[in-house]
């Protein structure tokens, strides 16, 4: 009770201040437990955020009561309980390592198989001044570091926290923001509407080509992930971005429900290519203890001729709920979508996409490979909308699944609207199983057990880990090996 | 170099190999005919691991070792090759991947230097150009859309590479025109050497005027019926093996 008595005082004083638009020092480092519009106001306070903000944030909040948890999903969890959550906490110093020497070594093994360079393992760990090390490691030395932003900013490239752009950019964030994703949305979208705490924002000014692939930025700072990101990037007329989120390495979190919101604006001519490599902890053999992981990622091809590609490796989770879309508004414009999607273990994935085709000559290619081993279930669900005004839209989905063992399922779900009647859709579905020829017949040739059936099953994902920018692709590829260990035998 | 003794073997409970005995010393180069059906693959899957092939009685030593206690990719990297009767399609996997993968599987094994992209290029070019292969063929996916010899090409073009201790090569000719008869033929002789022995499954007579075996044996019913020099498999093709294993 006096906690309670001291929070509601806390949360009071915040908001008092914050009618003055002055917020000097909030003491907590984290807000009390659960989900009410004061959790909001003291989130929003916490970031200084200006008013139109808040509001939001309240207006996503108070329709969020209204809604239902979905259902539809082919998964099967513990009804959440969302008073029992943290909604805001200040980034942990966590208990910081001396060297690699007390790490968990099954951690380090995990590293060393994705062949990460030592010092970034230090970062990956949470290796004390591993930080600072690893920016060197990596761009050679903290001046380059500069440089990188530096070229950015020359270009007029912005990209920064979300928080960040908020202060600087409003005007940016307050016009896009929520234009794809509405706060209506969808239940997790509505959510995390209401909280999120991070996130990046990325802006490419009229006919620029992002000079560097975002990737390797993001690499090292992978490690700060939230519960509740928000993404925002806008790419102006006739520009270009690359971007990376994620990472190979495992990652543990504290946070069991993570729901991010991702929004690509796209212009004219533009080109956004989107690449998300998520191996968040799946949970034991058991499946306890797994991240719940509920997206919702959308690009709006606003105008002529703009591009989007989403390209995801989903590995980790204990359940992934994420369906990466495309609008295709403007005439000629095109989507694609490159998954793959590895359930293992008690691993549940339903995942897809949707193509919203509303413009003349768009197009869309679907790749989804899933992968199912254990007792795993793997679902794969996809809608393609032609509009009435789509005249020779077209769309390409090649969905296959292969199973390894036989407790495993895989489910192909697609739906398909048509109101155009110029527009052409293609569909090919497979489903197969690695064979025990195929394995024999590489262990014949030296390789392991578990080592071939890596081989294989990078051979079936190959056309997705092509799409995938080079310097990580051959990490995905030992990932995938690593995260079908224990499948077979 | 390999000991099979009376060696037992079923599939599905159904048994196969009816107590086969055979002796292969370094050097040695041995034919095995038989008819359809005689457990010819049989005995090749058993010696190289193949799971589903249970050896109920017998036992083989290889290089003075228990074969039989060794996962495949043990005795693989032992230096036992299969090529097979029919080779595995592997969609997706170039075979110049699939061939880099299988070589440093082996040096890893062996506590040697792996090599990389442009190493393995370099050794496996060597091997083409004797073997008359086309290079674009190494960025195909193995064997897949390959036609029945290009097959047979690619598992000796493997076996060159991995220069095995003991091949095993299962009807190899089978599917290859005469120029590539010669050619693969050679190549096997390549690898011939005092320290190395060899088991040649083959249905003709012809791939033996390439490769001129030490001993010739016929195999039906899961049995050695018969054991010869090259003679036996003249003999052999003159009569067929219903008169040979009636004798
Ligand atoms: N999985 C299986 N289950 C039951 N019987 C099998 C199985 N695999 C093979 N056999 C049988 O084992 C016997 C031996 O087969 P094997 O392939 O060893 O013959 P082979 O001598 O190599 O013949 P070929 O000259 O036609 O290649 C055959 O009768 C075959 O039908
Ligand atoms: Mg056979």
């Amino acid at each position: 009770m006096a906690i309670a008595q001291e929070t509601v005082e806390q949360v009071a004083s915040v908001s008092e201040k914050y009618k003055y638009g002055f917020v000097s020092d909030i003491e907590a480092d984290t807000a009390p437990i659960g989900l009410s519009e004061d959790i909001v106001r003291f989130i929003s306070a916490k970031k200084e955020e200006p008013e139109w903000l808040l509001e939001w944030r309240l207006k996503a909040y108070r329709h969020w009561l209204t809604m239902e948890e979905p259902e539809w999903a082919s998964v099967h969890y513990p009804k959440i309980d969302f008073q029992d959550i943290y909604y805001y906490s200040a980034p942990k110093v966590k208990d910081k390592l001396k060297s690699l020497d007390e790490v968990d070594p099954e951690l380090l093994e995990v590293y060393k198989k994705l062949g990460i360079p030592l010092r970034e393992q230090e970062v990956l760990a949470g290796v004390e001044g591993a930080y600072n090390v690893a920016v060197d490691a990596v761009f050679d030395s903290v001046s380059v570091a500069t440089t990188f932003k530096a070229r950015l900013e020359e270009d007029g490239v912005i990209f920064c926290p979300i928080s960040e752009a908020v202060r600087d950019h409003p005007e940016l964030v307050k016009k896009y923001m929520g234009s794809v994703v509405p706060y209506t949305d969808n239940y997790y979208a509505t959510l995390n509407s209401a909280v999120f705490t991070d996130g990046s924002f990325c802006y490419i000014p009229k006919g620029v080509r992002c000079p560097m692939e975002l990737s390797t930025y993001f690499r090292i700072n992978a490690a700060q992930t939230g519960q509740f990101e928000r993404t925002l990037i806008i790419a102006e007329e006739g520009s270009y971005v690359s971007y990376l989120e994620g990472c190979t390495a495992p990652m543990r979190d504290e946070n069991q429900l993570h729901a991010a919101v991702v929004e690509l604006i796209i212009d004219k001519d533009a080109e956004i290519k989107y690449s998300t490599v998520q191996n968040w902890y799946p949970g034991d053999e058991n499946g306890i203890g797994g991240i719940f992981n509920f997206v919702t990622k959308r690009a709006a091809c606003r105008g002529e001729n703009s591009k989007v590609s989403w390209t995801q490796v989903e590995t980790g989770s204990a359940i992934t709920w994420k369906y990466p879309s495309c609008i295709l508004q403007g005439d000629n414009s095109v989507g694609e979508f490159y998954s793959i999607a590895i359930t293992n273990n008690m691993q549940q994935a339903d995942t897809g996409t949707k193509m919203i085709h509303l413009g003349k000559n768009t197009s869309s290619t679907i790749i989804s490979k899933g992968i199912s081993a254990g007792r795993a279930q793997n679902t794969y669900r996809g809608l393609v909308r032609m509009g009435r005004k789509a005249e020779n839209a077209r769309n390409h989905t090649v969905c296959d699944s292969l199973l390894i063992g036989d407790k495993c399922g895989a489910h192909t779900v697609p739906y398909i609207e048509n109101q155009s009647r110029t527009a052409k859709i293609e569909h090919e579905a497979t489903t197969s199983k690695v064979s025990e020829e195929q394995l024999f017949y590489c262990q014949q040739r030296g390789l392991t057990e578990e080592e071939s059936m890596a081989l294989i099953v990078n051979g079936f994902c190959k056309e997705v880990l092509q799409k995938l920018p080079m310097e990580f692709a051959v990490e995905a590829q030992k990932l995938v090996g690593i995260s079908l260990e224990g499948s077979v035998g | 170099m390999l000991e099979i003794k009376d060696l037992h073997a079923t599939i599905g409970g159904k048994e196969i190999l009816k107590g086969i005995t055979l002796t292969i010393n370094a050097g040695e180069i041995h034919a095995v005919m038989g008819p359809n059906g005689a457990g010819k693959s049989t005995l090749s899957y058993v010696l190289a691991g193949r799971s589903g092939y249970e050896v109920t009685s017998g036992s083989v030593t290889y290089k003075g070792e228990d074969l039989l206690a060794l996962s495949p990719d043990e005795r693989a990297c032992k230096g036992i090759f299969l090529a097979f009767q029919y080779p595995v399609e592997i969609p997706g996997v170039a075979s110049a991947t699939f061939m880099k993968t299988a070589y440093n599987a082996r040096q890893k094994y062996r506590g040697e230097q792996e090599v990389d992209a442009m190493e393995f290029l370099k050794l496996v070019r060597v091997k083409t150009k004797e073997l008359g292969i086309k290079d674009e063929m190494l960025k195909r996916a193995v064997n897949v859309g390959f036609s029945g010899g290009e097959k047979k090409r690619n598992e000796v073009l493997q076996m060159a590479l991995l220069e095995p201790d003991l091949m095993l090569l299962d009807e190899t000719d089978s599917g290859l025109d005469i120029d590539a008869l010669k050619i693969a033929a050679d190549g096997i002789n390549r690898l011939r050497s005092p320290e190395r022995a060899g088991l040649i499954i083959t249905h003709y007579q012809r791939l033996l005027d390439y490769i001129i075996p030490d001993f010739v044996h016929v195999l039906a019913d899961g049995r050695i019926v018969k054991s010869g020099d090259k003679s036996l498999a003249l003999e052999l093709e003159e009569k067929g093996y219903a008169e040979m294993s009636a004798a």
